[in-house]
């Protein structure tokens, strides 16, 4: 073996080293929280209240407030992102348009998710009125939802087929008849991709319902998108920095920690399965 | 002909709608500034970026941000030292040594360790990182810098690699093939030839995972130890700048000094990451140009 091929294989080494850390970091993560959440988990724990300062019962309201927050952000985000994505495809607007649109996509995407929380807090809570509740919340974390889903979409709709319009085109259908017809059905499986991927990320998200929607403690469920709610991510925040029984209280957060963690993981890896059927499918 | 006017019709409601990224960032924009500027008349703006003392509840508070922004400063950096390599080291290695088969497996890995919630993240430093930390190296307390640093380096990794790995992608196969030709082999052509021509590509992803690392809110929240001060080693608590506003903007009234000083915090941030992301921005665009592709 020459030195060439010494540095060679311990370089290659180092790269493997690294992307182990990967597995590590995601094995590390899954195996702690779901070996001691899941003793805290039962029936009762999934679909009760919590009772007695948060020591006993379960965290059903948090899983359902997760549950409708995260329906009204895709809500708000899935027809503005599929239009800006149908916008910027297929009405191909001037480029400097394009660029402009591309460039605020990019920077939504990378602003901090608790400036999303304060943006909220200012303009739904307190400006519109909303007050602390289940629309601001969903209305906030729509926005951040946003970028994720335009995207996903405009990936989805670039790989459709130019050939497959223009025959649709031939045809005399118009503009519109062959988006709402034609592109949009095939490009349905990578926009509903994008959905997902933004379920995961808003599910988990936080800081943006610090002060738009989350509550400690609500008694029974929601009762309006004017209510407070509570939330899965917001719930394992405040147990650990809150209430009197800090023993007691990190017991229930591992076994929220673990329902929210296999929540986002399943969606994660539903979105991901999604995308290689229809790449393969595609290809085929 | 009414079919016609059906179409314009479309048109400039997808025209309008698409519009709607730029409305909420610029949105984002003016009320940051709006809610920050009053905060201006009570402490001038040298003041409130030097100040060393951030004592915003205190009688007469003090609003000085500079412990806040080392904070920021040193848990990212800390972060860096972990994720640029192992990101970067990820991406190379999936590029270059992973077989079709086990790329089925690791990119998935990479997307589904990216999708981990940060409150989780927050959540196994706390419990797992922390006490194990304070135990190791015999702290008073294992919420410090160096946990935080972890914890995000950790969160940022799958961020880095993704983007490099996509920036490695675009790199020609015939350079590839040139630096074959020329005799030499796998890890000189990746050292010499591929690692140069996506340079670029490898500091988007860098900065990228930059400005993840100080937007993010809840891990430092919870991991940082809350103390707002300068830190003098990697073993104290601090105070980032999202964990500051997270933390105090529920207790803060709203039109106090305090609400928007916190507010004048978030535009300090927003405009960091927002240079962050238009320096990327202007790095891939020309790399893209170098190597010869349109988009």
């Amino acid at each position: 073996m020459t030195k060439r091929d010494i540095i060679q294989k311990t370089g290659f080494t180092l790269l493997a080293m690294c992307m182990a850390a990967n597995i590590v970091f995601l094995g590390m993560i899954v195996f702690f929280i779901a070996s001691r959440g899941l003793p805290a988990i039962s029936w009762e724990f999934l679909t009760q209240a919590p009772r007695n300062a948060m020591t006993q019962g379960g965290v059903a309201p948090a899983i359902v407030g997760t549950l409708y927050l995260t329906l009204g952000a895709v809500l708000v985000a899935l027809p503005l992102g599929v239009a800006c994505a149908i916008y910027l495809t297929e009405y191909s607007p001037k480029g400097w348009i394009v660029n402009l649109i591309r460039i605020s996509v990019n920077n939504l995407a990378g602003v901090p998710s608790v400036v999303f929380g304060l943006f909220g807090l200012a303009i739904f809570v307190k400006k519109a009125g909303f007050g602390v509740s289940m629309l601001s919340g969903s209305l906030t974390l729509g926005i951040l939802a946003l970028p994720v889903i335009i995207s996903a979409s405009q990936e989805a709709l670039i790989a459709v087929p130019q050939s497959i319009r223009e025959a649709s085109l031939a045809l005399g259908a118009t503009r519109w008849e062959t988006i709402r017809r034609v592109v949009l059905p095939a490009a349905l499986p990578g926009i509903l991709t994008g959905v997902i991927l933004s379920v995961g990320r808003v599910a988990g998200e936080t800081a943006p319902i610090l002060f738009t929607a989350a509550a400690f403690y609500v008694k029974g469920y929601p009762k309006s998108v004017l209510s407070e709610v509570m939330a899965l991510p917001y719930h394992i925040y405040a147990l650990m920095t809150e209430g009197t029984h800090p023993e007691i209280q990190t017991q229930i957060a591992y076994g929220s920690s673990l329902i929210l963690l296999a929540l986002v993981l399943s969606v994660s890896m539903l979105a991901i399965y999604i995308r290689q059927r229809y790449r393969r499918g595609y290809n085929a | 002909m009414i079919k016609r006017n059906k179409e314009k019709g479309i048109e400039w409601l997808f025209t309008a709608l698409a519009f709607s990224s730029l409305v909420f960032l610029t949105g984002i924009v003016i009320v940051l500034v709006k809610e920050a500027l009053p905060i201006f008349s009570t402490v001038s703006l040298p003041a409130f970026l030097g100040g060393k003392s951030w004592y915003p509840t205190a009688e007469p508070p003090e609003f000085g941000i500079f412990p806040l922004i080392m904070a920021s400063f040193w848990v990212s950096a800390g972060a860096m030292l972990i994720c640029v390599p192992l990101g970067v080291g990820s991406a190379l290695y999936l590029h270059e040594l992973a077989g079709e088969r086990q790329r089925a497996v690791l990119k998935p890995v990479i997307e589904v360790l990216a999708s981990v919630p940060s409150i989780i993240y927050g959540f196994f430093g706390m419990v797992i990182l922390a006490p194990f930390l304070q135990q190791r190296f015999n702290l008073p307390i294992g919420l410090c810098v160096l946990s935080t640093s972890i914890v995000l380096g950790m969160m940022a990794t799958p961020t880095v690699a993704s983007i490099a790995e996509d920036a490695l992608g675009y790199v020609p196969r015939s350079f590839r093939e040139a630096s074959f030709a020329l005799g030499a082999n796998r890890w000189e052509t990746l050292t010499k030839v591929i690692i140069p021509a996506a340079g670029s590509g490898i500091s988007t992803a860098v900065i990228l995972g930059m400005s993840r690392a100080i937007g993010e809110t809840m891990t430092v929240l919870m991991v940082a130890g809350g103390a707002a001060v300068v830190p003098s080693s990697i073993f104290d608590p601090v105070r980032p700048m999202t964990a500051a506003i997270a933390a105090e903007m529920g207790e803060a009234p709203v039109g106090s000094d305090h609400y928007h000083a916190l507010f004048a915090v978030a535009l300090a941030l927003f405009l960091v990451t927002f240079a962050f992301n238009i320096i990327a921005e202007l790095i891939s665009r020309r790399y893209r140009l170098k190597l010869g592709l349109s988009r």
